[in-house]
Protein backbone atom coordinates (compact mmCIF):
# COMPACT_ATOMS: atom_id res chain seq x y z
CA UNK A 1 0.00 0.00 0.00
CA UNK A 2 2.88 2.39 0.88
CA UNK A 3 4.35 1.36 -2.08
CA UNK A 4 1.59 1.96 -4.63
CA UNK A 5 0.95 5.44 -2.81
CA UNK A 6 4.51 6.43 -2.86
CA UNK A 7 5.06 5.52 -6.59
CA UNK A 8 1.80 7.23 -7.24
CA UNK A 9 2.74 10.61 -5.60
CA UNK A 10 6.25 10.15 -7.68
CA UNK A 11 4.11 9.27 -11.26
CA UNK A 12 1.89 12.43 -10.43
CA UNK A 13 4.71 14.97 -10.00
CA UNK A 14 6.99 13.56 -12.59
CA UNK A 15 4.25 13.66 -15.20
CA UNK A 16 3.16 17.92 -13.62
CA UNK A 17 6.50 18.52 -14.15
CA UNK A 18 6.79 17.09 -17.54
CA UNK A 19 4.18 18.82 -18.84
CA UNK A 20 4.33 22.02 -16.99
CA UNK A 21 8.20 22.00 -18.36
CA UNK A 22 7.43 22.09 -22.25
CA UNK A 23 8.20 17.98 -22.97
CA UNK A 24 4.91 16.57 -23.30
CA UNK A 25 5.35 18.71 -26.47
CA UNK A 26 7.54 16.89 -29.43
CA UNK A 27 8.02 20.51 -31.16
CA UNK A 28 10.04 21.86 -28.29
CA UNK A 29 12.23 18.81 -27.43
CA UNK A 30 12.55 18.76 -31.06
CA UNK A 31 13.55 21.75 -31.23
CA UNK A 32 16.10 21.66 -28.20
CA UNK A 33 17.93 18.82 -30.54
CA UNK A 34 17.93 21.11 -33.12
CA UNK A 35 21.04 23.14 -32.26
CA UNK A 36 22.23 23.60 -35.66
CA UNK A 37 18.62 25.43 -36.26
CA UNK A 38 16.35 27.09 -34.28
CA UNK A 39 17.88 25.77 -31.02
CA UNK A 40 14.94 26.09 -27.85
CA UNK A 41 17.16 25.94 -24.81
CA UNK A 42 14.01 24.88 -22.36
CA UNK A 43 14.95 21.50 -22.00
CA UNK A 44 18.13 22.12 -20.64
CA UNK A 45 16.44 24.46 -18.10
CA UNK A 46 14.31 21.08 -17.01
CA UNK A 47 16.90 18.73 -16.63
CA UNK A 48 18.94 21.29 -14.61
CA UNK A 49 16.47 21.52 -12.20
CA UNK A 50 15.40 17.76 -11.96
CA UNK A 51 19.52 17.33 -11.68
CA UNK A 52 19.77 19.62 -8.51
CA UNK A 53 16.77 18.42 -6.70
CA UNK A 54 18.19 14.97 -7.42
CA UNK A 55 21.71 15.78 -6.48
CA UNK A 56 20.16 16.70 -3.06
CA UNK A 57 18.38 14.07 -2.80
CA UNK A 58 21.46 11.39 -3.55
CA UNK A 59 23.54 13.49 -0.39
CA UNK A 60 20.43 13.10 1.93
CA UNK A 61 20.44 8.70 0.52
CA UNK A 62 23.81 7.68 2.64
CA UNK A 63 22.26 9.85 5.69
CA UNK A 64 18.94 6.88 5.93
CA UNK A 65 19.59 3.29 7.15
CA UNK A 66 16.72 2.19 4.63
CA UNK A 67 14.40 4.24 2.97
CA UNK A 68 11.47 6.02 4.75
CA UNK A 69 8.74 3.59 3.28
CA UNK A 70 10.61 0.68 2.20
CA UNK A 71 13.01 -2.22 3.80
CA UNK A 72 16.05 -1.35 1.93
CA UNK A 73 17.68 0.63 -1.19
CA UNK A 74 18.20 -1.47 -4.57
CA UNK A 75 20.40 0.92 -6.41
CA UNK A 76 22.14 0.34 -9.87
CA UNK A 77 25.46 -0.96 -9.46
CA UNK A 78 26.38 -1.51 -12.40
CA UNK A 79 29.90 0.29 -13.46
CA UNK A 80 30.66 -1.25 -16.68
CA UNK A 81 30.46 0.85 -20.05
CA UNK A 82 29.36 -2.36 -22.32
CA UNK A 83 28.45 -2.11 -26.62
CA UNK A 84 24.82 -2.61 -25.39
CA UNK A 85 24.55 0.09 -23.28
CA UNK A 86 25.95 2.59 -26.05
CA UNK A 87 24.45 0.75 -28.66
CA UNK A 88 21.02 1.15 -26.73
CA UNK A 89 21.69 4.74 -25.90
CA UNK A 90 22.15 5.63 -29.58
CA UNK A 91 18.91 3.87 -30.56
CA UNK A 92 17.33 5.44 -28.01
CA UNK A 93 18.53 8.48 -28.90
CA UNK A 94 17.71 8.35 -32.62
CA UNK A 95 13.71 6.86 -31.51
CA UNK A 96 13.94 10.18 -29.56
CA UNK A 97 15.12 12.32 -32.39
CA UNK A 98 12.86 10.83 -34.62
CA UNK A 99 9.43 11.85 -33.18
CA UNK A 100 10.33 14.11 -29.90
CA UNK A 101 8.61 11.90 -27.84
CA UNK A 102 10.67 9.85 -25.10
CA UNK A 103 8.83 7.27 -22.56
CA UNK A 104 7.43 9.57 -19.85
CA UNK A 105 6.51 12.38 -22.40
CA UNK A 106 4.46 9.52 -24.79
CA UNK A 107 2.72 7.89 -21.72
CA UNK A 108 2.24 11.78 -19.63
CA UNK A 109 0.72 12.71 -23.65
CA UNK A 110 -2.11 9.88 -23.34
CA UNK A 111 -4.40 13.01 -21.91
CA UNK A 112 -3.01 15.88 -24.41
CA UNK A 113 -3.32 13.99 -27.78
CA UNK A 114 -4.34 10.82 -26.60
CA UNK A 115 -4.27 8.90 -30.33
CA UNK A 116 -1.15 10.06 -31.10
CA UNK A 117 0.25 9.14 -28.05
CA UNK A 118 -1.19 5.65 -27.67
CA UNK A 119 0.52 5.01 -31.10
CA UNK A 120 3.89 5.62 -29.57
CA UNK A 121 3.48 4.04 -26.39
CA UNK A 122 1.92 0.65 -28.18
CA UNK A 123 4.84 1.08 -30.01
CA UNK A 124 7.27 1.82 -27.57
CA UNK A 125 6.28 -1.40 -25.52
CA UNK A 126 6.29 -3.60 -28.77
CA UNK A 127 10.03 -2.54 -29.22
CA UNK A 128 10.68 -3.41 -25.45
CA UNK A 129 9.00 -6.92 -26.12
CA UNK A 130 11.18 -7.95 -28.48
CA UNK A 131 14.43 -7.35 -26.66
CA UNK A 132 12.50 -9.40 -24.38
CA UNK A 133 11.56 -11.90 -26.89
CA UNK A 134 15.25 -12.19 -28.19
CA UNK A 135 17.08 -12.36 -24.84
CA UNK A 136 14.19 -14.61 -23.50
CA UNK A 137 12.63 -14.00 -19.88
CA UNK A 138 15.83 -14.13 -18.00
CA UNK A 139 16.38 -10.39 -17.47
CA UNK B 1 10.35 35.69 -18.67
CA UNK B 2 11.85 34.83 -22.09
CA UNK B 3 15.56 34.26 -22.53
CA UNK B 4 17.54 37.16 -24.86
CA UNK B 5 17.70 35.33 -27.79
CA UNK B 6 15.71 32.72 -27.81
CA UNK B 7 12.04 34.19 -28.03
CA UNK B 8 10.40 30.89 -28.12
CA UNK B 9 12.45 28.89 -24.70
CA UNK B 10 10.46 28.85 -21.49
CA UNK B 11 13.44 28.98 -18.53
CA UNK B 12 11.67 29.25 -15.85
CA UNK B 13 8.60 27.12 -16.69
CA UNK B 14 11.35 24.54 -18.01
CA UNK B 15 12.99 25.05 -14.84
CA UNK B 16 10.15 24.58 -12.78
CA UNK B 17 8.91 21.47 -14.65
CA UNK B 18 12.47 19.93 -14.02
CA UNK B 19 12.28 20.77 -9.78
CA UNK B 20 8.86 18.98 -10.06
CA UNK B 21 10.23 15.95 -11.62
CA UNK B 22 13.50 16.04 -9.33
CA UNK B 23 10.96 15.97 -6.43
CA UNK B 24 9.36 12.99 -7.93
CA UNK B 25 12.14 11.26 -8.64
CA UNK B 26 13.51 12.14 -4.79
CA UNK B 27 10.16 10.75 -4.04
CA UNK B 28 11.19 7.26 -5.30
CA UNK B 29 14.54 7.19 -4.20
CA UNK B 30 14.35 8.18 -0.31
CA UNK B 31 10.81 7.04 0.21
CA UNK B 32 11.22 3.20 -1.85
CA UNK B 33 15.18 3.18 -2.10
CA UNK B 34 14.39 2.90 -6.10
CA UNK B 35 15.31 5.06 -9.29
CA UNK B 36 12.33 6.86 -10.65
CA UNK B 37 13.27 5.55 -14.52
CA UNK B 38 10.24 5.90 -16.52
CA UNK B 39 11.58 2.92 -19.40
CA UNK B 40 11.76 0.75 -16.67
CA UNK B 41 8.88 1.16 -14.68
CA UNK B 42 6.77 1.13 -17.69
CA UNK B 43 8.09 -2.47 -18.88
CA UNK B 44 7.49 -3.51 -15.18
CA UNK B 45 4.05 -2.88 -15.81
CA UNK B 46 3.27 -4.96 -18.59
CA UNK B 47 5.45 -7.94 -17.34
CA UNK B 48 8.61 -7.42 -19.89
CA UNK B 49 11.21 -7.10 -17.28
CA UNK B 50 12.38 -3.37 -16.04
CA UNK B 51 12.92 -2.25 -12.34
CA UNK B 52 12.62 -5.08 -9.21
CA UNK B 53 9.51 -2.44 -7.69
CA UNK B 54 6.07 -4.60 -7.12
CA UNK B 55 4.10 -4.46 -10.29
CA UNK B 56 1.68 -2.12 -8.72
CA UNK B 57 3.87 0.01 -7.85
CA UNK B 58 5.14 0.21 -11.26
CA UNK B 59 1.46 0.55 -12.39
CA UNK B 60 0.59 3.57 -10.37
CA UNK B 61 3.97 5.37 -11.34
CA UNK B 62 2.71 4.65 -15.17
CA UNK B 63 -0.84 5.69 -14.48
CA UNK B 64 0.44 8.79 -12.31
CA UNK B 65 2.30 10.54 -15.17
CA UNK B 66 -0.90 11.21 -17.09
CA UNK B 67 -2.53 12.30 -14.10
CA UNK B 68 0.10 14.69 -13.07
CA UNK B 69 0.13 15.97 -16.57
CA UNK B 70 -3.71 16.35 -16.66
CA UNK B 71 -3.04 18.80 -13.98
CA UNK B 72 -0.87 20.84 -15.61
CA UNK B 73 -3.18 20.45 -18.95
CA UNK B 74 -6.84 21.77 -16.68
CA UNK B 75 -4.44 24.69 -14.70
CA UNK B 76 -3.15 26.20 -17.69
CA UNK B 77 -6.47 25.55 -19.67
CA UNK B 78 -5.32 23.45 -22.52
CA UNK B 79 -1.60 22.63 -23.99
CA UNK B 80 -0.10 23.34 -27.06
CA UNK B 81 1.57 20.09 -28.23
CA UNK B 82 1.80 19.22 -31.80
CA UNK B 83 2.50 15.28 -33.01
CA UNK B 84 4.25 13.28 -35.84
CA UNK B 85 2.30 11.27 -38.00
CA UNK B 86 1.08 7.66 -36.78
CA UNK B 87 3.63 5.82 -39.06
CA UNK B 88 6.07 7.89 -37.56
CA UNK B 89 5.25 7.65 -34.44
CA UNK B 90 5.07 4.01 -34.50
CA UNK B 91 8.85 3.77 -35.88
CA UNK B 92 10.06 6.30 -33.24
CA UNK B 93 8.01 4.45 -30.61
CA UNK B 94 9.96 0.71 -31.63
CA UNK B 95 12.96 2.41 -31.80
CA UNK B 96 12.69 3.94 -28.23
CA UNK B 97 11.31 0.77 -26.99
CA UNK B 98 14.03 -1.39 -28.25
CA UNK B 99 16.82 1.28 -27.26
CA UNK B 100 15.75 2.24 -24.05
CA UNK B 101 15.68 -1.75 -22.42
CA UNK B 102 19.06 -2.45 -24.31
CA UNK B 103 20.65 0.33 -22.98
CA UNK B 104 18.86 0.17 -19.54
CA UNK B 105 16.84 3.51 -19.11
CA UNK B 106 16.12 6.50 -20.97
CA UNK B 107 15.95 10.30 -20.61
CA UNK B 108 14.55 9.80 -16.60
CA UNK B 109 16.33 6.72 -15.57
CA UNK B 110 19.93 8.01 -16.77
CA UNK B 111 19.13 11.75 -17.51
CA UNK B 112 18.52 12.82 -14.26
CA UNK B 113 18.72 10.30 -11.73
CA UNK B 114 21.84 8.80 -12.71
CA UNK B 115 23.90 11.92 -14.07
CA UNK B 116 22.67 13.53 -11.02
CA UNK B 117 24.73 10.27 -8.91
CA UNK B 118 27.69 11.17 -11.25
CA UNK B 119 27.18 7.01 -12.35
CA UNK B 120 29.82 6.74 -15.12
CA UNK B 121 27.40 4.49 -17.40
CA UNK B 122 24.54 7.02 -16.90
CA UNK B 123 26.71 9.73 -17.95
CA UNK B 124 27.91 7.44 -21.14
CA UNK B 125 24.56 7.19 -21.63
CA UNK B 126 22.79 10.50 -21.95
CA UNK B 127 25.84 12.21 -23.64
CA UNK B 128 25.04 8.86 -26.40
CA UNK B 129 21.39 9.78 -26.75
CA UNK B 130 21.77 13.13 -26.86
CA UNK B 131 24.83 13.02 -29.95
CA UNK B 132 22.28 10.82 -31.33
CA UNK B 133 19.34 12.66 -31.01
CA UNK B 134 21.26 15.91 -32.12
CA UNK B 135 22.29 14.11 -35.03
CA UNK B 136 18.74 12.56 -35.96
CA UNK B 137 17.32 15.99 -36.04
CA UNK B 138 19.92 17.49 -37.83
CA UNK B 139 19.70 14.73 -40.62
CA UNK B 140 16.02 14.89 -40.97
CA UNK B 141 15.97 18.81 -41.19
CA UNK B 142 19.30 18.62 -43.93
CA UNK B 143 16.71 16.11 -45.96
CA UNK B 144 13.81 18.21 -45.44
CA UNK B 145 11.80 15.82 -43.73
CA UNK B 146 9.45 17.77 -41.47
CA UNK B 147 7.48 15.67 -39.12
CA UNK B 148 5.84 17.75 -36.77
Amino acid sequence: MRTALTSLVSGVLFGAGLALGGMTDPARVRGFLDIFGDWDPTLAFVMGGAVIVMAIAWRIVPRLAEPIFAGEFHLPTKSDLTPRLIGGAALFGIGWGIAGLCPGPGIAALVIEPAAAAIFVVAMLAGMAVVRLFEGASS
Amino acid sequence: MTLPGFPEAAPLAGLAGGVLIGLAAAVMLLGLGRIAGVSGLAAKAVGLGGSGIARSGAWMFVIGLPLGALIVVLAAGGLEASFASPVTLAIAGLVVGIGTRLGSGCTSGHGVCGVSRLSGRSIVATLTFMATGIATVAIMNALGLEVL
